[in-house]
């Protein structure tokens, strides 16, 4: 990565912070687009949603503004616990996320906004910043749900509703019907500052930093075994050995990554991984994808079974509780890959492992089964030589040690 | 199209009349949950199971099945590309 791709990468972290006159005076006002022609920039501009599932934003837009009185959502909840982007986004250039939560109210024909994020965030600067604006489409806040899942779109829908921050099932789909009953577009916080700033510059701009599959840029969170965790703002498509760089590169030697947070993939850590892309294409091999841009650097003496069973027990605990095979089969998942981390199970555990692991997936009214079973059937594959180490009670890592037990 | 069986999980309490009624597309799983027999999550429902589709439909005290019609992945392109009309769903 050279210096000049590093600077062309500073757009939403180049963002003025501070006063609503600041963020004025360094990109000017919100130009006045048509609500089809936004749409039409925001498709060819190939912006996709940076809360985790990577649905062209445009074609959301458009199925949005098809059903009428609709209403806008800025979703900042990042119930990821490795995910700290849309917090700091929001921290320091919250005038960014409200213009393009404005955009995208004017881009759907939204008589209603929301801004749902965490409640400290609500109280500080997010309410200075909504009090020095004039938005056509006066914005609400809802404080949002320490959990996991309370990010999930139908999740946030429900809060704003009124009710608990749960994932609903779906049909229909809050594009059809949500907040109010009304067609409802959910929006990452991250995606509706792209947005304020495509608008603005334009599609070839956009389009300038990144790769053709991964085009602008895209704030990830790197921590784990890296000399300087934090949130980078990285050209889409960026190798993994240089986001790595960006962030300090190694504390000690890597053994894998975690790419794209707890319902994420390991990808193991080599030099032919290393020149990777950050991409869908180039991760799905690995059955993981940048999602909400999140990355964990696993350092070479510590075991990743232990990484992934402790994020299992996590993510079982994480539960809804409100679908049998999720509420049931997490935590059996979760107990079974903690004892084969801690060498206390045999190969019979292994294979009651991945039929459970079979009996969760696609049997949920939200993806966090599914992405739990992704994360647990990585870390089997990924560790397999650490697998077949711990069936004979041993451990590349050292001692084997109970949950909780790492460092 | 074809006709498929569809499981609200967060209605389902796993009472199990779903499985007694149509044990040739489901069974119960490790927790008395309804499990589709040959792994699809939305089983389809044979022409001759549906009259049985659709009392489970209407037994199951958690309201939680319903009867859905989906495109048969295999069929669209078929249709797309051949131009003939839609295969019927294979019985």
């Amino acid at each position: 990565m050279t210096t000049t791709e590093m600077v062309t990468a500073m757009r939403l972290s180049g963002a003025a912070a501070g006063s609503y006159r600041a963020h004025l005076d360094q990109l000017g006002p919100l130009p006045d687009v048509p609500a089809h022609r936004l749409i039409a920039m925001t498709s060819d501009a190939g912006l996709t949603g940076r809360g985790g599932a990577a649905f062209p934003t445009g074609r959301k837009l458009a199925s949005v503004s098809e059903h009428g009185r609709a209403v806008v959502v800025a979703n900042g909840a990042e119930g990821e616990p490795a995910s700290s982007k849309d917090r700091a986004l929001l921290g320091q250039a919250p005038h960014l996320v409200l213009d393009g939560l404005a955009l995208a109210a004017r881009a759907v024909g939204a008589t209603s906004a929301y801004l749902y994020a965490p409640a400290d965030l609500l109280d500080g600067k997010i309410r200075t910043a909504l009090k020095e604006r004039r938005d056509a489409v006066k914005v609400r806040t809802v404080a949002s749900a320490d959990t996991f899942i309370s990010g999930q779109e139908s999740a946030v829908v429900s809060a704003i509703n009124g009710y608990e921050a749960l994932p609903a099932s779906q049909p229909p789909p809050v594009y059809q019907r949500g907040v109010g009953g009304r067609p409802t577009l959910v929006q990452n916080v991250e995606t509706l500052a792209h947005l304020a700033l495509l608008a603005r510059y334009g599609v070839d701009w956009f389009r300038q930093v990144g790769s053709h599959e991964e085009p602008g840029t895209r704030l990830v969170t790197v921590s784990g075994a890296v000399r300087s965790p934090g949130v980078y703002e990285i050209p889409g498509g960026t190798a993994l050995g240089d986001l790595i760089d960006h962030a300090g590169s190694g504390a000690e030697p890597l053994q894998a990554l975690l790419i794209g947070g707890y319902h994420g993939g390991w990808v193991p850590w080599t030099d032919r991984t290393a020149a990777l892309p950050h991409t869908r294409a180039a991760l799905g091999r690995y059955d993981a994808a940048p999602g909400a841009g999140v990355v964990i650097a696993l350092g070479a003496g510590h075991c990743g079974l232990r990484a992934g069973a402790d994020i299992a027990a996590y993510l079982a605990g994480q539960s809804a509780r409100q679908c049998g095979p999720c509420l049931n089969g997490l935590p059996a998942v979760a107990g079974h890959l903690n004892n084969l981390a801690a060498g206390r199970a045999g190969s019979k555990t292994v294979h009651e492992l991945e039929r459970i692991v079979g009996l969760v997936e696609g049997r949920g009214a939200c993806n966090h089964p599914d992405g739990t079973a992704r994360l647990v059937r990585s870390t089997m594959r990924t560790f397999a030589a650490e697998v077949d180490l711990h069936l004979a009670g041993r451990c590349s890592a050292g001692p084997l040690r109970p949950r909780g037990g790492r460092r | 199209m074809s006709t498929r069986i569809s499981i609200d999980w967060t209605r389902c309490d796993g009472r199990g009349l779903c499985h007694e009624l149509l044990p040739e597309l489901l069974t119960a799983d490790d927790w008395g949950y309804p499990l589709s027999r040959n792994g699809d999550p939305s089983p389809r429902v044979p022409a001759p199971l549906r009259e049985h589709a659709e009392q489970a439909v209407l037994d199951c005290p958690r309201l939680a099945l319903r009867l859905i019609d989906a495109p048969d992945a295999q069929e669209v392109p078929l249709t797309r590309v051949m131009g003939a009309p839609a295969r019927h769903s294979r019985r």
